[in-house]
């Protein structure tokens, strides 16, 4: 679990994690946001197995989340803002697919 | 050290022959080049496949339809083995296309290779509406494809991995940063000059691909080969929708969806470029319209391995007869008959009747 170092005097803004209402320092990315708060992200859509943001630099995908609803973000490429919804992604996501367009 | 075969290039070629030597209990060393190569091997697709294979050559259709049928207990074998799961798979597979001129273009080179495979090999064209519903999410846009229950597909990293994975076992020896300088013929064996170690072996096999022009010169082999840079474009992964391999797009195990099929002659460069990977989107685009949201992750491009007609080479030279030489570009659907009749050919084991077919001197036609 990651905290805030001391001196560090940002303005803190609301979110929400998983439905709970959390907040963490303006200024930094998702990621950060979470692991401020715990270590896990998602599981794997293979074996199951926690996984938790790690490379933090846009490379690994371990930290993909859903943000307002969108599956897929890479949480540690996006900055937090306030009342983002933040949710574990429970499998692989499912590309839309409107069986109307084609009608 | 003396060995009795030196197989120069670890890809899968080298290490499909290394697989079907070393099992039967030869000594082998397989001789590679760093992490710098060009590594075809690495940058392919995985498509073990039939349909449009030959058309033009009658036994290189069988010669393809042949190895997709081992494919399965090839797997079976490697699995267990090994215990890696290669992610194969052979639910068919298909070709699409945008109008009727591509359709009837496409159904008469099936047609072809049926008749070549005296009826042995299946396919169905389909027209929208029967697309439609085998692959619900096809566009408006797509007349049709051709479909054959014969193809499939497999993750050809792991097959590389169970490969190599397969040399422990069998006391093969594995040498990269070694790429081979010169290869010196002596009286009964062959001297290998390397960038590492120096390496004796009875016989060699050349399975260097894009190298193997200049490898095989030096043994008296003619093989001609040059690069056809393939891009490849892989996304994020999604819920699985497309259970059936295409050419020009499939989805694997873990529900990523690769995207290709480019060729350019462009040399020794194995560039991504701009406009090719925006072709490729678009193309995708064009045939499942959903994939407009999806996420491009990365993309590559690898150098295939291409012979002067697209057709494998397999040659024993007859200047110096422990040397053989290999080069082809369909390295994944090969694999399975690389390590059984191939193996046992260069191990001088058996004569397959269709490798005297694929000799290096039918390009010596005047």
């Amino acid at each position: 679990m990651f905290h805030n170092l001391p001196g560090d005097h940002r303005p803190l803004i609301r979110f929400t994690l998983d439905g709970e209402e959390q907040v963490a320092a303006a200024g930094i990315s998702v990621a950060a946001a979470v692991l401020s708060i715990r270590q896990t992200s998602r599981r794997s859509v293979i074996s199951g197995e926690k996984r938790g943001p790690y490379c933090m630099m846009g490379i690994c995908f371990d930290c993909l989340m859903r943000i307002d609803g969108e599956p897929n973000r890479q949480t540690c490429q996006v900055i937090l803002e306030p009342g983002m919804q933040i949710s574990t992604q429970s499998g692989s996501a499912t590309l839309k697919f409107e069986l109307a367009e084609y009608e | 050290m003396d060995y009795d075969f030196a197989i120069v290039g670890g890809g899968l070629v080298g290490a499909s022959i290394a697989y079907g030597l070393g099992r039967q209990g030869n000594k082998v060393v397989v001789l590679d080049e760093g992490d710098l190569a060009f590594r075809a091997s690495r940058g392919n697709f995985g498509l073990v496949w039939v349909q449009g294979k030959g058309w033009d050559y009658p036994a290189y259709a069988n010669w393809t339809q042949q190895a997709a049928a081992l494919w399965p207990l090839f797997d079976e074998e490697l699995r267990d083995s090994t215990g890696i799961d290669l992610g194969y798979a052979c639910p068919g597979g298909m070709e699409f296309c945008v109008n009727e001129d591509e359709m009837a273009e496409l159904e008469g080179c099936m047609r072809q290779i049926n008749r070549h495979s005296n009826g042995a090999f299946e396919y169905e064209m389909l027209d929208h509406a029967a697309l439609k519903k085998r692959v619900p999410q096809i566009s408006n846009q797509i007349a049709g494809a051709s479909y054959s229950p014969q193809d499939g597909h497999v993750n050809p990293l792991y097959l590389l991995r169970a490969l190599h994975h397969s040399m422990d076992s069998n006391h093969t020896d594995y040498l990269p940063n070694h790429q081979v300088i010169s290869i010196e013929p002596l009286d009964d064996e062959f001297l290998l000059h390397t960038e590492g170690a120096r390496v004796n072996a009875n016989r060699v096999v050349l399975c260097g691909g894009l190298d193997n022009e200049r490898l095989g010169n030096m043994v008296g082999l003619n093989i001609p080969v040059r690069a056809i840079r393939g891009q490849l474009l892989i996304t994020e992964r999604v819920e699985s929708f497309l259970k059936f391999p295409c050419l020009q797009i499939r989805q694997t195990q873990e529900g990523t969806l690769q995207i290709g099929d480019s060729q350019e002659e462009v040399g020794l460069d194995d560039r991504t470029s701009v406009s090719v990977i925006t072709t490729l989107a678009q193309r995708a685009v064009r045939i499942f319209p959903m994939l407009e949201s999806v996420r491009l992750i990365r993309a590559w491009a690898a150098l295939r391995v291409m012979t002067p007609d697209g057709k494998p080479v397999y040659q024993q030279s007859s200047l110096y007869p422990g040397a053989y030489g290999i080069a082809c570009h369909s390295g994944v659907t090969l694999a399975a008959i690389h390590t059984g009749p191939v193996a046992q050919w260069i191990a001088g084991k058996a004569e397959h009747e269709l490798i005297a077919q694929f000799s290096s001197d039918r390009f010596d036609v005047p």
